[in-house]
């Protein structure tokens, strides 16, 4: 008796131990995070001090003057990343719904692997695609037909350069189309077979089955995958500034070219030779942080709301 | 796992070799000059086998940081420091730091206008007139004026300028500075301005690129680049009144002028220079080095290097495109080079 109570008590130790090894490293994430808020904060001091609240309204971004407004870069990350959402959003989950519910399995594997692939595309290559390809069309094709069609409204107007904040939104949706397929394909298969079968047995049609049933009860994790993407549209830097114009510019206009906070900070960081300069740079990086808190916070609140509306059917 | 562990044994060989041997001198900075800084760290180390200089091509206004900052032992830029970064360096360390001219490049005037093919003639006018978006249309009186004959097409200009920060952007910007009172006070010069009109592209290519994707549109690349890449390029209205084209006789002319009134701490722009044959877009490139070492070996392999630079390493200048120094520079390099200790 006393062997085996000896040994249930090393286990339990054992159990301490790994508990304590596995706390540290969930609280380490948590560290790094404060740590980088830290840094950003204590780095930004100077430019915090001197530009306050006007900061974040004013659109003048000017080095050599050091007049630093990042208003242009804010509203460039926050209209491409939407632009791009709109696009992967509807074709991301359609292919995962396809993929997960309606395809052959052999069909659904082959195509998971190639998806599989293009999400570990390197963002350089996809801006190099943005260049010689989507910058074209853009400029020959898109960018004309949208003016000659809907021209009438403010969204597309002005001249038709090629880049822009539609062509960067376009990239982007390319480059998250493959999370949301990826992560939502894994969650819509993971919703348990009796669902589908309770859908089914009630008279159901397989379509009602899967948009009423399946998808409503793999909302959260669905939700997670465009999460995925937002914060990867977000913070992309090398593609977006290969496409954008990086041209600090606020208009209504998708076809006007405009500049993203994370690329401004990439094209001008190495060069930054005053220390407003740096400062303001490093400051934008807490803006992008804020920015990617604050919209992530959105993004929950919507799925809580969500939630609680049609919630009692889906996760019941 | 054998093939592992022999990967890391010859590392491990490797690297003890470098330390038992080698004396490590670290740079960073401008990206302009690093085809020739590579090319001559390479000859160096191949004559001087005891010393290695390692070369990081982060930018100029990094290798200032990085050398104020005391992180790396020399830095390299293609503007000079401002008095305020001397004043921040001497600060800091108690003591100052020299430039030194090791090369020349130009910055010229690139553009895709379909349909054009002659290379276009620039007046100072007007590329400031472009670049302030003042002047929109390529048949523009201040553009056709120095191109007669030219069937300049009536569409708009679209500029394209570097987005990255940058020496060229510099160069450029200094160059506009002093032939515009208008650019001067609206914009100034800098590795990043603030610009009135036009697109950013990342890099050489970045802008090279958006040039040729767009139809009537005007950007400007190094001399060099424009060469290695066979991009055509318009000459440019230099202070006597005659179009010059850039090349490596033109800018060594621009430098020969600014000799003559090189200041001692060879601090100069040579934009827009005086001489009737010299192209007015030029520029120095500049080794940063501290006055005083507290390695004594160290201080004597840069020193070693700086002659050797200032002698046989010139004669590698002209093959990859950039001109050569003036004599009276090299004689006067020589002379300040007492003051590193």
């Amino acid at each position: 008796m006393a062997g085996s109570r000896s040994f249930l008590s090393r286990l339990r130790e054992g159990d301490e131990i790994a508990r304590l090894i596995t706390f540290l490293f969930a609280i380490s994430v948590v560290l790094v995070t404060l740590l980088l808020i830290f840094e950003l904060w204590q780095g930004s001091a100077l430019a915090r001090h001197k530009f306050g609240l006007q900061f974040f309204l004013t659109r003048v971004w000017d080095p050599i003057a050091e007049q630093f407004g990042a208003l242009p870069f804010i509203y460039g990350t926050f209209i491409t990343a939407t632009v791009s959402l709109v696009i992967a959003v509807p074709l991301g989950i359609g292919a995962a719904i396809f993929l997960a519910e309606l395809a052959p399995v052999r069909l659904s594997d082959t195509l998971e692997f190639f998806i599989d692939l293009l999400a570990a595309v390197p963002s350089v290559i996809y801006g190099l695609l943005g260049v010689f390809i989507v910058v074209p069309l853009m400029r020959v094709y898109v960018q004309p037909g949208l003016k000659n069609t809907l021209g009438f409204l403010p969204l597309f107007t002005g001249p038709a350069y090629g880049v822009g904040f539609l062509t960067a939104g376009i990239v982007l949706a390319i480059m998250v189309i493959p999370y949301i397929i990826s992560v939502s394909r894994e969650v819509l298969m993971s919703v348990p077979r009796d669902q589908r079968e309770a859908a089914l047995s009630l008279g159901s049609t397989r379509w009602e089955s899967t948009w009423k049933v399946v998808v409503p009860f793999a909302r959260t994790g669905i939700m997670g995958s465009i999460f995925l993407a937002l914060a990867r549209a977000l913070g992309e830097t090398m593609a977006v500034t290969m496409v954008i114009g990086n041209t600090p510019t606020i208009s209504a206009s998708l076809l006007s070219p405009g500049y993203s906070i994370a690329a401004v900070i990439a094209n001008e960081f190495t060069e930054a030779t005053g220390n407003l300069h740096t400062e303001a740079l490093i400051e934008l990086g807490l803006v992008l942080f804020l920015l990617t808190f604050l919209l992530n916070g959105v993004a929950r609140l919507l799925i809580v709301i969500t939630a609680q509306r049609g919630g009692g059917t889906a996760h019941a | 796992m054998k093939r592992i562990a022999g990967i890391l044994l010859a590392a491990l060989v490797v690297a003890s070799m470098a330390s038992a041997q080698a004396l490590l001198i670290n740079g960073a900075g401008a990206t302009f000059p690093n085809p020739i800084y590579s090319k001559w760290f390479d000859e160096y180390h191949k004559k001087n086998g005891n010393i290695e200089i390692n070369y990081q091509s982060v930018g100029s206004g990094a290798g200032i940081k990085q050398v104020t900052d005391g992180t790396v032992d020399f830095g390299a830029s293609d503007g000079p420091m401002s008095d305020e970064q001397l004043k921040a360096f001497q600060e800091k360390h108690g003591f100052g730091i020299l430039h030194f001219p090791t090369v020349l490049g130009a910055v010229v005037p690139t553009y895709n206008i379909p349909g054009v093919t002659a290379a276009l003639n620039f007046t100072p006018d007007a590329l400031a007139g472009i670049f302030l978006g003042k002047i929109t249309k390529w048949n523009d009186p201040a553009i056709a004026g120095a191109n007669k004959g030219v069937n300049l097409p009536a569409a708009d200009i679209v500029v394209v300028h570097r987005s990255d920060g940058s020496g060229t952007t510099y160069v450029w910007t200094d160059y506009l500075s002093k032939v515009s009172d208008e650019w001067k006070t609206k914009v100034g010069k800098g590795a990043s301005p603030n610009w009135p009109v036009g697109l950013g592209g990342k890099g050489s290519e970045g802008v090279t690129g958006q040039i040729k994707n767009a139809p009537n549109s005007i950007g400007y690349v190094e001399l060099i680049y424009a060469v290695s890449n066979n991009i055509p390029y318009g000459t440019v209205k230099n202070s006597s009144g005659s179009f010059i084209k850039a090349d490596l006789a033109s800018v060594s002319e621009a430098a020969a002028v600014a000799a003559k009134t090189m200041p001692d701490d060879f601090r100069v722009s040579i934009t827009n220079p005086a001489g009737a044959k010299a192209y007015p877009i030029a520029t120095f490139t500049w080794l940063l080095i501290p006055e005083k070492f507290s390695d004594t070996a160290k201080r004597d392999s840069i020193k070693g290097f700086l002659n050797w630079m200032l002698a046989d390493g010139q004669n590698y200048a002209e093959q990859l495109s950039y001109a050569k120094l003036p004599k009276e520079v090299v004689a006067k390099e020589k002379i300040a080079l007492a003051k590193i200790q």
